[in-house]
């Protein structure tokens, strides 16, 4: 059960609140940590605001002193895909299932590098912060959140590129484009278990953040974005999905092309494996959460 | 009608003391575990021995009702910011609980959450939000904001473009047009120009007025006698004495201050012709002879002693301030003193200084030849209602008890209404 501790939204007779009655006021206990599931989904709502606004800031200040500001968005995609056409396509004969090099590339690289970025960004978001951390109060989630949202906007404007590209490769979207978004939810969320995770670790043992851009890497030659998952002979493709990501692209690039296999399984074991990081993630990230402006 | 907004129930806090080096390296655990890797399954955990604590605080108690301002004192590292930090809910505390009622603003630093990428108009509108305000409250409050801060046709520009008593403005004046039910302070009003200091401190009196409940840290006894009607002190993780303001701050004051021997000076080895043994104040008599709970009459007697024949002999003595400053001193000759045990009698008819902490020094001369100076221990202690101004450097070195009006041409009482306190903001 859901301990109740941490807050218990009470509204007040408005007797007792003459001077403040246009206000919702609410009671808050103050307790140590405890139970090992005390996720406060109200508070995470009323918080919406704040999360809107870190995503905000962060999105602004990113492109602030930038001298092509959002252009890198464009650019480093656009020229992961050309490396990719070029030593993966052309030079490595990599099997692109009757696909364009580059549309091949670019439908796996944009979604890996939205998530390669927002797993990055998210596991140093409390380590970022930890001067706000120390001095006012907030649901820390947010972080994680942001760092993970921050990124679709970036994901957004890439989007935009790969429908000038399918369209100058006159690749023709079929019906399964509207598993896209389905897709993409699996990706965020994905994202979202290992920047919970990872945040928390980070805070306590820092090492995490020069572990991170390894991980990032071994996890880009597990997914795949250089080649298609058919590479992948067909009684291990259930572990193969263990990875999220491998379900994702390949996810991907079915929704969008219509070219290889509906990743069925693949996604199935994909979404399994989500939901169990995520609600680890999220009660592990709980627990941390009492302690971690002594922490950091 | 239960009137308590904050309750604090026996809290505590402890940090082991491993871990309060800043973080912890995954290699020093890694390590540890290769070295002893049976000792991960033993029962008990392996990486926490017998739990050896450092306790901040240890089972603080405090009640704080609707509309009050409670100041918090104490040395540093006393337990005051951790006690903010659980109320604010930042940390949790190990043991104990508390309850608050009413949405909680906290006031750690100025300036939490600003960037100095972005415009004045966006650290406010982003401060605002991290600090708990809505959206819509920022867009209400928002030309009143830079109204407040002074920072004009600036808003637009990034803060690092702003110097720091502007940035600072900016700042304060987010935190300013908080209106929490709970407002936590920490010794924030320490920093910024002082014009801007007193507009804090109006803005804060206002708004205990409008019936919010204010807890605020600050080492300015003067701001605490003024703001504060109740004082809890905190020593080593622990409530000291908890209550009214005067007596709180005074016995705090006496504790920091005097090098406890009830004013009796240690005798010498070698004899002296003479010297001073101890000090009182003899009128008003309070429990304890070294606090003055009035602006005067006052009676101070200092006991000396003579042990040779003085012939030509000289009495100085001086009142001086915690800073060191002399506020007021005389002398006497006096003609001949046979050996004996003399009481030194000053009466003042008034001693109209601010509260605070003070100390006698007085001096003994025989035919220009000194005998005996002696910085009078424990100090004076000075525990009156203060009638300065609610910051310290405004306040003056003399407690002047005042009145205020405001006459026509006429000459008679023009009826406006008019409040003491810092700048009326």
């Amino acid at each position: 059960m859901t301990s109740l501790d941490s807050s218990v939204p009470i509204k007040l007779m408005s007797r007792q609140v003459e001077s403040l009655a246009d206000r919702e006021t609410t009671q808050w206990q103050i307790a140590p940590p405890r139970g090992w599931f005390d996720l406060n989904l109200r508070e995470m709502w009323d918080s919406r605001e704040l999360l809107y606004f870190f995503v905000w800031r962060d999105l602004k200040v990113r492109y602030k002193q930038t001298a092509i500001g959002v252009a890198w968005v464009v650019i480093q995609p656009l020229l992961a895909m050309l490396v990719f056409t070029l030593f993966f396509g052309r030079l490595a004969k990599m099997p692109s299932e009757g696909l364009p090099y580059p549309v091949f590339y670019y439908t796996a690289l944009l979604p890996w590098m939205y998530f390669a970025t927002a797993l990055t960004n998210a596991t140093s978001t409390i380590v970022d912060h930890q001067r706000v951390i120390t001095k006012v109060y907030f649901p820390r989630m947010i972080l994680p959140f942001s760092a993970v949202l921050s990124g679709l906007v970036d994901f957004a404007i890439g989007f935009i590129l790969l429908i000038g590209m399918m369209l100058y490769y006159h690749q023709v979207p079929t019906v399964a484009t509207l598993l896209l978004p389905l897709f993409m939810l699996l990706t965020i969320a994905t994202a979202l278990a290992m920047g919970l995770w990872l945040s928390a670790v980070n805070a306590i043992y820092r090492d995490v953040r020069y572990v991170v851009p390894f991980l990032v890497q071994f996890w880009l030659f597990a997914s795949p974005v250089a080649y298609p998952s058919t590479l992948v002979p067909v009684r291990w493709r259930w572990l193969y999905g263990l990875n999220p990501m491998a379900g994702v692209i390949e996810g991907f690039r079915w929704a969008l092309t219509g070219h290889g296999q509906a990743p069925g399984v693949l996604v199935l074991v994909s979404a399994g494996t989500v939901l169990v990081l995520l609600v680890g993630g999220v009660i592990y990230f709980q627990k941390m959460e009492g302690t971690i402006a002594d922490m950091v | 009608m239960d009137n308590t907004v904050i309750r604090i129930d026996k809290i505590c806090k402890g940090y082991r003391i491993g871990h309060r080096e800043r973080y912890l390296a995954l290699r020093d655990v890694l390590a540890q575990t290769l070295s002893a890797p049976l000792r991960l399954f033993r029962k008990g955990s392996s990486r926490e021995p017998a739990a050896d604590y450092f306790w901040a605080l240890k089972d603080i108690c405090l009640d704080v009702q609707q509309g009050e301002i409670v100041g918090l004192i104490g040395r540093n590292g006393a337990g005051k910011t951790t006690l903010l930090k659980i109320l604010t809910r930042i940390t949790k505390p190990t043991s104990g609980r508390a309850n608050v009622r009413g949405r909680v603003g906290s006031l750690l630093e100025v300036g939490t959450g600003f960037h100095t990428e972005l415009t004045g108009r966006e650290n406010v509108y982003f401060s605002g939000s991290i600090m708990g305000m809505q959206k819509k409250e920022i867009e209400q409050k928002f030309d009143e904001i830079v109204e407040f801060a002074g920072v004009g046709k600036f808003i637009d520009t990034p803060l690092k473009h702003y110097s720091t008593g502007m940035q600072t403005r900016l700042a304060f004046a987010v935190a300013a047009h908080l209106e929490p039910e709970v407002l936590l302070v920490d010794e924030v009003l320490a920093v910024g120009d002082l014009e801007f200091q007193k507009k804090c401190l109006g803005r804060m009196e206002k708004v205990s007025q409008g019936g919010r409940t204010i807890i605020l840290v600050s080492h300015q006894m003067n701001q605490i006698r003024r703001l504060c009607k109740k004082v809890a002190w905190l020593d080593e993780g622990q409530i000291k004495k908890v209550g009214p303001t005067a007596e709180v701050a005074a016995a705090y004051e006496a504790a920091i201050l005097s090098r406890e021997n009830g004013g009796r000076r240690q005798a010498n080895a070698q004899k002296v012709k003479a010297r001073f043994r101890h000090w009182e104040i003899v009128v008003p008599r309070d429990e304890n002879p070294h606090i003055l709970k009035s602006m005067g009459p006052v009676k101070v007697k200092f006991v000396v002693e003579v042990n040779e024949p003085l012939r030509m002999l000289h009495n100085g003595i001086g009142l001086y301030s915690a800073e060191n400053q002399l506020m007021w001193g005389t002398a006497t000759n006096i003609a001949s003193l046979e050996p004996g045990v003399f009481e030194f009698i000053y009466e003042l008819a008034v001693l109209p200084l601010k509260p605070g902490p003070y100390r006698w020094r007085v001096s003994l001369y025989d035919e220009h030849k000194m005998l005996d100076v002696w910085d009078c221990s424990p100090d004076l202690l000075i525990d009156t209602e203060s009638h300065g101004h609610t910051v310290d450097e405004f306040a003056g070195l003399l407690n002047i008890p005042n009145e205020f009006s405001i006459r026509d041409e006429a000459g008679s009482p023009y009826k406006v209404r008019a409040v003491r306190g810092a700048l009326w903001v």
